[in-house]
């Protein structure tokens, strides 16, 4: 206090009331993100476990059913309209990874390549073009290739594999990839350049050539940082809503076929949500399924993130 | 031994060769597989635009959908998607650039700024349709239907409207904004703002002054994103007010008593680009002749958002260059 210039004492206590007050008014907008996600989660939770007293918290996973000769039976059935309502969730997780993991594959396939092309392979020229398209790419809206692969994929697709299904879930992960690829390359790009130059000149002064290094040292040092855009790749690939919706066929069928039609978490909130009456417990249950949805992109969000945190501080030798 | 190890020698001097093929196979079919991407990506959008351009002009994009929708154009969906960005700018960007104002500037690295940081990230990964149901479950059920009963406006807010759409994509953008303001915040160097402070300055006149004119065309960057992101979304407005097809435009007017002025009405239903190419897809009654419809509303989509994310790009490298500018001098 003692040190500060005869000119500091003019800004006034009014002065430094309105930066405070300037400040805690900042502080409050950035509070708001913290409210909504909360405001999202407790209100997705209070929804998804309201509903009737009668009604048990594990008809959300099975129904049993007593058999003729007294036995019960498990029953994975979604039909939620039917009098016997019946509201499992497992066929449409199934229907889920049937659409998403096949998209990751693919996705992985061609992304990484695409992702070691941009960065050790194209010149800096040809990246700065690619790369604004690949980024372009990831901007198409979502209903536009569901759109694609419903009008014009599907027919193609029947032609080649003569599916019984014409819309079925390798339809929908084949649309899927359209925009995990773009998720994947950039990824593998950032982590591939995120790699100093030293340990490429290290590995070429050794003798290597180019694919060696890049097989040998540069792949291998940032493989995390690739895995945490694969699965990036995989919680877009089971958020994603519009190209599932249109491209799955719908079919809530407890099946591992990926050629057969199935129906998503997702697909499923979309189709039904807007002919449901608010406080049956068909709504509740849809809000259930948004609760998973939620909780399980939340953790591989955050999987992908303790990766890509750790690779950093490898990396930083 | 040393005869092994010979061998082994001779077997190095060997390589080259098979090596040098082993070398050409894999580069050239990492070379191959990214042609083959980029062909497909372009062979999707070649053909949308193929089947789609032979419709575009300019009755299609002005006029309402005629004879069961089979002919007319899309003028109330462009109209509605352009009211909805234009409503849910004005709820995201002040609360987006304001929380990155917070997180670049104000906070010290401490819980509070780290749980924050945490929840845009997370915002950032929720899928798009959760902001469906809590658009519905939230916005409308509960906001609007209570406020309708406290206010006593029989069904005006507590039904799906334009209003609650905005409000839902809003929410679903707010991260687009908020990590681009804080990148463009953060790239105003910090000499700049030592230098405000030099001449006297308090913190709220340095970054009123000095750090948010220089960010503006970084911050400019995140809101185009912004709407081009939701543009683009369906889901979460598929119950949110979206319609098939509305006989009028969601406008209304504020009587004056000589003139009357238009206005958006943010409590009515409306028409939306993305949602008329799904509907007319899956539930249109004659899905064949609405083709041509279909493909060129898909094509004016895509031309929408490229455009807006072309322009994304040029401001962003505007940015770039007059923090070069300012770096150098």
């Amino acid at each position: 206090m003692d040190t500060q210039s005869p000119y500091a004492k003019k800004i006034s206590k009014r002065f430094r009331a309105k930066e405070k007050l300037i400040k805690y008014f900042f502080f409050l907008n950035g509070f708001v993100t913290v409210l909504l996600i909360l405001l999202i989660f407790l209100f997705l939770l209070k929804e998804s476990f309201a509903g009737y007293t009668d009604f048990n918290l594990s008809e959300y996973f099975f129904t049993e059913k007593t058999l003729a000769d007294g036995s019960t039976e498990k029953i994975f059935e979604w039909f939620p309209t039917s009098e016997d309502q019946r509201l499992s969730i497992v066929p449409l997780i199934l229907g889920t990874l049937l659409t998403a993991i096949p998209a990751t594959i693919i996705s992985t396939m061609l992304g990484v390549f695409v992702g070691i092309y941009l960065s050790e392979i194209a010149g800096s020229r040809l990246r700065e073009i690619l790369k604004p398209i690949i980024e372009l790419f990831a901007g198409i809206p979502t209903v536009v290739l569901g759109f694609f692969m419903l009008v014009v994929g599907a027919t193609y697709f029947q032609d080649v594999f003569f599916t019984t299904s014409r819309l079925n879930a390798i339809l929908a992960a084949v649309g899927l990839s359209f925009i995990i690829i773009p998720i994947i390359a950039t990824l593998t790009e950032e982590a591939l350049r995120s790699i100093p130059l030293e340990l490429r000149m290290a590995s070429y002064s050794l003798g290597a050539t180019k694919w060696q290094t890049i097989s040998r040292v540069i792949i291998p040092t940032a493989v995390s940082g690739i895995s945490a855009g694969i699965i990036l790749g995989f919680g877009r690939a089971v958020g994603e809503t519009m190209i599932v919706l249109m491209a799955s066929g719908n079919a809530a069928e407890l099946t591992l076929d990926v050629f057969r039609s199935v129906r998503t978490m997702t697909a499923t909130i979309a189709a039904e949500l807007g002919e449901v009456s608010a406080g049956s417990q068909h709504y509740f249950a849809l809000f259930f399924i948004g609760t998973v949805l939620f909780i399980g992109t939340f953790l591989l969000n955050l999987i992908a993130e303790l990766i890509i945190n750790k690779m950093r501080k490898k990396i930083r030798f | 031994m040393p005869e092994e190890k010979n061998i082994k020698n001779k077997e190095i001097r060997k390589l080259p060769a098979s090596t040098k093929y082993y070398e050409y196979f894999a580069i050239g079919l990492v070379q191959v597989i990214t042609a083959f991407v980029f062909l497909i990506l372009f062979l999707v959008l070649g053909k949308i635009f193929y089947e789609g351009a032979g419709i575009i002009d300019y009755q299609f994009l002005t006029e309402a959908p005629r004879n069961n929708m089979t002919e007319g154009g899309i003028g109330p969906a462009i109209f509605g998607t352009v009211s909805v960005m234009f409503l849910m700018i004005i709820f995201a960007v002040p609360i987006g650039v304001f929380s990155a104002v917070y997180i670049n500037e104000y906070a010290e690295d401490n819980l509070a700024q780290r749980v924050i940081r945490a929840s845009v990230n997370n915002l950032a990964g929720v899928p798009s349709i959760v902001f469906g149901l809590f658009g519905l479950g939230f916005f409308v059920l509960f906001i609007g239907k209570n406020f309708d009963e406290v206010m006593g406006t029989g069904l005006l807010l507590g039904q799906p409207a334009m209003l609650w759409a905005s409000a839902t994509l809003a929410v679903l953008v707010l991260p687009t904004i908020i990590i681009s303001t804080i990148e463009a915040l953060n790239a105003v160097p910090h000499s700049q703002r030592a230098a405000a402070y030099g001449l006297g300055a308090t913190k709220w006149q340095t970054i009123k002054g000095v750090v948010l004119p220089q960010s503006r065309s970084g911050i400019l960057t995140g809101i185009i994103l912004a709407v081009s992101r939701g543009a683009g979304e369906t889901a979460p407005v598929l119950f949110l007010g979206c319609a098939f097809f509305l006989p009028q435009l969601p406008v209304a007017y504020l009587d004056l008593g000589l003139f009357a002025v238009p206005f958006i009405n943010p409590a009515e239903q409306f028409m939306y680009l993305s949602y008329h190419i799904f509907i007319l897809a899956t539930q249109s009654s004659n899905p064949t002749l609405t083709m041509p419809v279909q493909f060129g509303t898909a094509a004016v989509l895509i031309t929408l958002t490229v455009l807006l994310n072309i322009t994304a790009v040029i401001f962003r490298f505007k940015f770039r260059r007059t923090l070069q500018v300012v770096r150098e001098n």
